[in-house]
């Protein structure tokens, strides 16, 4: 064998899974690139939040709202606790409830969203009513609302914006599942005798999966704000578990002398859902997907 | 029938049920609550008399259907029932009317939003027209920027960075609004001026990136290139041909957005204090007031529905195919 065709054959060779993520993340733009490092930071902070912090998330440290100094970087709270431990603890707290609702969010609407695709039958017509009525109400009152009625609480807020936020989820599964559906290869699929659980992971799931994906990312983000906003109101996540919303309300007062504390826990919640909203961005570009709704 | 006079009949019907469907889980809201409502306000240490006393001062002991259709037609003529605040101890002088802690509140929440339409709406169209017109160059990148990032933003970090350079640093309004129900006009529109411009920055980022995204689709249709290759002039383009079909989107844009003020107006009353429906809601869920929660969600929805129903019909009343059928 000669040398060119060596040469050839080892370029000829196929990029391992590795390497073309590599080169996948190279051609990103700058803001996709952006948006993935602090995405990447936000999650290490999460996971070794223990680690990180100097303090513990409800240690008292010192007098109530101690300036900056070298050992509490931004100062102390309202009754003494490191604010900066207390962002790094909040991040988690927000974040993990954040991911625990989509994830429920999207095992509900997505099972029924592809379901009601591939049977069409009167599961379908019901589902989709509904689900136009739930999404007739503004997600933020009507969690409120609900929210009076169970009582506050972490699994509550949880379950009450899974619930909401799987309306979203099942219409955007729904369609797309249902754009598949009809193509001529499920049919062929169909006429082969293949069963409905083989159809929906072989056939629709993979072509609808960067769609999902894509949603995923908005979903997040725009339960995240939620959880913040209604941590923020005093109806999400209860103290003393730090959080981003309800650490922004407790210091808020902070910001008529001209201190900044209030705007730290709220700039976190700003970078991570700019972040996430850039890499979606890139996301969608690249894949293409089919989306209609915000 | 004309078409177009059937379609909006349609909408308008399906408009109505979705209302009354609304009206129903917000009733229902209450009715699924565990243990019942008298329960979780009195606890579980409470004597089956007081739970039954406590029900009856409240009218809770009817059979719910009787309740929801009093409800509801109390509702449409602006009577909401009794609030609970004050409930267990029951005297005449204490109760309080869910209309009369509302009506003013209500009028407060208007008048802001109604500030911030004022604002937002001429200024979210000329910029978006011009982020169109002028698509990619640096004007368009920096609004498409700072835009990403207000949508992307909670309300109140938008919020208390205004707070932090206007009411703080600049000294030139109030950190909170503090508004009764003397205060006079003009100083009612000073003091709410910082809530409107945190919703005008909020609202403004969707309905400039809308109002971008339908100029472009418009001007990239075929009819547009035509008149271009006829050699009219760039006006004549955009003020005879583009403008009279733009007209549908941007109502649609503009009706949509101000849907998406009727959430936003909730967390910004709570951050300036101001005496809204939208802090009212939130007071009302801290003490889980049901009458005044759902008083609150109904007119809430109601104003969102209404408002996106409108949208959908200024959509089909200005749709050329459907007011010229062939």
């Amino acid at each position: 064998m000669s040398v060119e065709t060596q040469d050839i054959l080892s370029r000829r060779t196929k990029r391992t899974w590795t390497q073309s993520t590599v080169r996948l993340l190279k051609s990103a733009p700058f803001s996709a690139k952006f948006g993935m490092a602090v995405i990447a930071f936000y999650v290490f902070c999460a996971l070794f939040a223990p680690i990180i912090a100097p303090y513990s998330e409800s240690e008292i440290v010192g007098k109530a709202y101690g300036a900056p100094s070298w050992q509490n970087w931004f100062g102390l709270d309202q009754i003494g606790r490191d604010t900066l431990s207390r962002v790094i603890y909040g991040g988690r707290n927000t974040i993990g409830i954040a991911l625990i609702t989509v994830l429920i969010s999207f095992f509900i609407g997505g099972s029924l969203g592809i379901y009601a695709a591939v049977t069409r039958g009167w599961m379908d017509q019901i589902v989709s009513r509904l689900v136009d009525i739930l999404m007739s109400i503004p997600v933020l009152i009507f969690a409120l609302m609900l929210l009076a009625m169970a009582g506050k609480s972490v699994w509550n807020l949880i379950f009450i914006l899974a619930l909401l936020d799987s309306t979203r989820v099942f219409r955007l599964a729904r369609n797309t599942a249902l754009s598949v559906a009809v193509q001529d290869f499920v049919e062929a699929a169909r006429l082969r005798g293949e069963k409905m659980l083989w159809i929906v992971f072989r056939e629709i799931v993979p072509n609808i999966l960067p769609t999902l994906i894509a949603e995923f990312g908005l979903r997040f983000s725009f339960v995240f704000l939620t959880i913040a906003a209604l941590s923020f109101l005093g109806v999400g996540i209860q103290p003393p578990t730090a959080d981003w919303g309800s650490m922004v309300a407790e210091s808020k007062t902070l910001i008529t002398f001209g201190k900044i504390q209030p705007l730290i826990p709220a700039a976190a919640i700003a970078l991570l859902t700019v972040a996430v909203n850039f890499v979606v961005d890139w996301f969608l570009q690249k894949t293409s997907g089919l989306r209609d709704e915000k | 029938m004309h078409p177009v006079v059937k379609t909006v009949l349609q909408r308008l019907g399906l408009g109505f049920l979705t209302l009354l469907a609304v009206s129903v889980i917000i009733f229902s809201s209450l009715e699924l609550m565990p243990g019942g409502f008298a329960q979780s306000i009195l606890g579980q240490g409470a004597t089956p008399e007081t739970v039954e006393a406590f029900n009856r001062s409240l009218g809770l002991d009817r059979p719910p259907v009787t309740r929801y259709f009093e409800w509801v037609t109390g509702a449409v003529q602006g009577d909401f029932g009794k609030s609970f605040a004050g409930a267990g101890g029951w005297r005449e002088e204490n109760i309080r009317y869910v209309s009369n802690i509302i009506g003013p509140r209500l009028y407060n929440t208007f008048f802001l939003a109604a500030m911030t339409a004022v604002i937002a709406v001429p200024l979210a169209l000329i910029l978006g027209l011009l982020a169109a017109l002028y698509r990619n160059s640096w004007f368009d990148r920096i609004v498409n920027a700072v835009t990403l990032t207000t949508i992307a933003s909670p309300e109140f970090f938008v919020a208390y960075i205004l707070v932090f350079f206007f009411a703080v640093k600049l000294r030139w309004f109030a950190p909170l609004s503090t508004i009764s129900d003397t205060t006079p006009f003009l100083q009612h529109m000073y003091k709410g001026a910082l809530p409107a411009l945190t919703l005008t920055l909020v609202i403004i980022a969707h309905m400039m990136r809308m109002t971008r995204a339908s100029i472009i689709s418009l001007l990239s249709s075929p009819y547009i290139e035509m008149a271009k290759l006829k050699g009219l002039t760039g006006r004549q383009v955009i003020l005879r041909h583009a403008l009279p079909n733009a007209w549908a989107p941007i109502a649609t844009v503009i009706a949509f957005n101000l849907a998406y003020l009727v959430v936003g107006v909730v967390v910004v009353e709570v951050v300036f204090t101001y005496p809204g429906i939208g802090q009212l809601m939130v007071d009302s869920v801290s003490s889980r007031d049901m009458p005044v929660a759902q008083a609150c969600a109904l007119i809430f929805a109601a104003t969102y529905i209404l408002l996106n129903l409108s949208a959908d019909i200024i959509a089909i009343v200005t749709n050329p195919r459907l007011l010229h059928p062939k």
